[in-house]
């Protein structure tokens, strides 16, 4: 039996930390993520979760924390947003290449200047590189489902990384949607409690993490922790498969396929934005259009066969990206083309950054335009990205 | 599988990510050796001595010193283990009685 509920994207968080009876949290408040540990808070201090709180004077401390603990055996969770994020990326390697399962929710803000707290995706996408399984919800459903997933994922004796869980600010966060929980003890089932892996310090038994060794030491680990995430991707469709049995709905996998199958014009993005899109591609649809999303879920380990294959049956793809490379052109712009190049043309949009809203209609008028410019044969022009900023009027 | 180049498609996920797990721990974890950074008495170029007149067998050198070489019980006078000992000076530093004498090694 599910349990229907109303709940915004933070309480959902903090709800799937308490059914994966997580031991230890640690964090540090920032906005729009403070509510998820607030929660968290309550739960603990009413006894409904039975964890060690530790607070803690920064994020870089919150991290080191519940990497401790994860080290120590801990089922361990934090949270955080933008700067916070920013702030922990020292030990974001540290606990990646310690292969610690941490589990974490990325509340997605973008980074100032100027002060901002709405959504963009450069804070999550900027530490792509430091070792962490990143993946990203389009819903409240989604954050609670992924947040459960991610426990189960990272904890994998095949796998054994650490985990972000990402959801838009606000536009997730603070939303309040309706959603459906398993039942605790289907969950127990699902999730036992952690296996000593990869390893567990204890008292008396002494030994030093990560000392200094010889450079090939270094490239070894890189080695170990590029091979977990090639196995991840088979995992991660495992999970989500097997999830269909407590909760009784799966998403696909590193990526979700919006009416692809036949689709000739390929939208790529990520987050909750990508329920506007699915609007958009209904209306285009129902005028003919054969267009369809692939919708990102896990952006390590990057879907390159799934891209491969919508590519192949695929005339053109167009990227919207909600963080750009300065100097380069969106982040999973340069991503999708360095897996597809020279499969399909790739037309990249940049948007909303900053929190700035982008409608349904908005995006019928951004697909349709990459659909007329590929017709028209104007995709020579698509090697520099198109900077969405419909305020400043006109096109240029 | 050897050589110099490597890229890796998973097959057998539970085998493989033992293999790993293996490697890991290996690369990853140092467990306390005696002397796993080799005979490191021979970087010394002061040996402290522990004149035992003056020693009160507080345990001080025991204490401090960072390399864990000085073997102490209470009751009982310090020695030092020279095969391992660098010559920090860290306990003749701290020796409340001034029993440790730093004495330039070949003397």
């Amino acid at each position: 039996m599910v349990r229907r509920v109303v709940l915004i994207g933070n309480h959902a968080v903090a709800e799937a930390v308490k059914m994966a009876r997580v031991q230890v949290v640690a964090a540090y408040p920032i906005t729009p993520q403070t509510i998820i540990v607030e929660r968290i808070a309550e739960m603990v201090e009413r006894g409904e979760l039975n964890a060690k709180y530790i607070r803690v004077e920064s994020e870089h401390s919150a991290l080191a924390a519940v990497y401790g603990a994860a080290m120590g055996g801990a089922r361990a969770f934090t949270a955080t947003s933008s700067h916070g994020l920013l702030y922990m990326y020292e030990m974001l390697w540290w606990a990646a290449y310690s292969k610690a399962p941490i589990v974490m929710a990325v509340v997605t803000r973008t980074i100032g200047p100027p002060w901002n707290i709405h959504s963009d995706h450069h804070d999550i996408l900027s530490v792509r590189d430091s070792g962490w399984i990143i993946a990203m919800a389009e819903n409240v459903q989604e954050a609670f489902d992924l947040t459960l997933q991610a426990f189960r994922i990272g904890e994998d004796k095949r796998v054994l990384q650490p985990v972000m869980v990402g959801l838009d600010a606000f536009v997730l966060s603070h939303t309040a949607e309706p959603l459906e929980l398993p039942e605790q003890s289907d969950v127990d089932a699902w999730l036992p409690p952690r296996e000593p892996l990869p390893f567990v310090m204890e008292p008396g038994k002494p030994f030093a993490v990560g000392n200094v060794g010889p450079n090939e030491f270094t490239m070894e680990l890189r080695w170990c922790v590029w091979r977990a995430m090639e196995r991840a991707k088979r995992v991660i469709k495992e999970v989500d498969e097997e999830y269909r049995k407590i909760a009784g709905r799966s998403y696909g996998g590193l990526v979700e396929r919006y009416r692809l199958e036949d689709a000739k014009y390929v939208v790529v993005a990520w987050g909750a934005w990508c329920g506007d899109m699915k609007e958009a591609v209904d209306i285009l649809r129902s005028e003919g259009y054969p267009i369809g999303l692939l919708r990102i879920r896990f952006a390590r380990p990057f879907p390159r066969e799934e891209l491969i294959e919508a590519a192949s049956g695929a005339k053109a793809m167009l990227v919207m990206d909600r963080a750009v490379s300065m100097g380069m052109e969106g982040i999973f712009s340069m991503e999708v083309k360095s897996v597809v190049g020279g499969r399909v043309p790739v037309k990249n949009v940049v948007a909303g950054l900053g929190g700035v809203d982008v409608s349904y209609d908005e995006f019928v008028e951004i697909f349709r335009k990459f659909i007329d410019e590929y017709e028209s044969g104007k995709y020579i022009d698509w090697t520099l990205p198109e900077w969405y900023m419909p305020w400043r009027g006109g096109s240029r | 599988m050897n050589g110099k180049f490597w890229k890796y498609v998973p097959q057998n996920l539970e085998l493989e990510a033992e293999e790993d797990l293996r490697n890991f721990l290996r690369y990853l974890l140092a467990h306390p050796t005696p002397g796993s950074a080799g005979a490191t008495g021979t970087w010394r170029t002061l040996k402290p001595v522990i004149h035992v007149d003056k020693c009160v067998k507080c345990g001080m050198c025991w204490l401090y010193c960072p390399e864990n070489v000085i073997t102490w019980r209470p009751g009982e006078y310090p020695s030092i283990d020279y095969t391992y000992c660098k010559g920090c000076g860290v306990c003749s530093s701290v020796c409340p009685r001034g029993a440790i004498e730093m004495v330039v090694e070949g003397e």
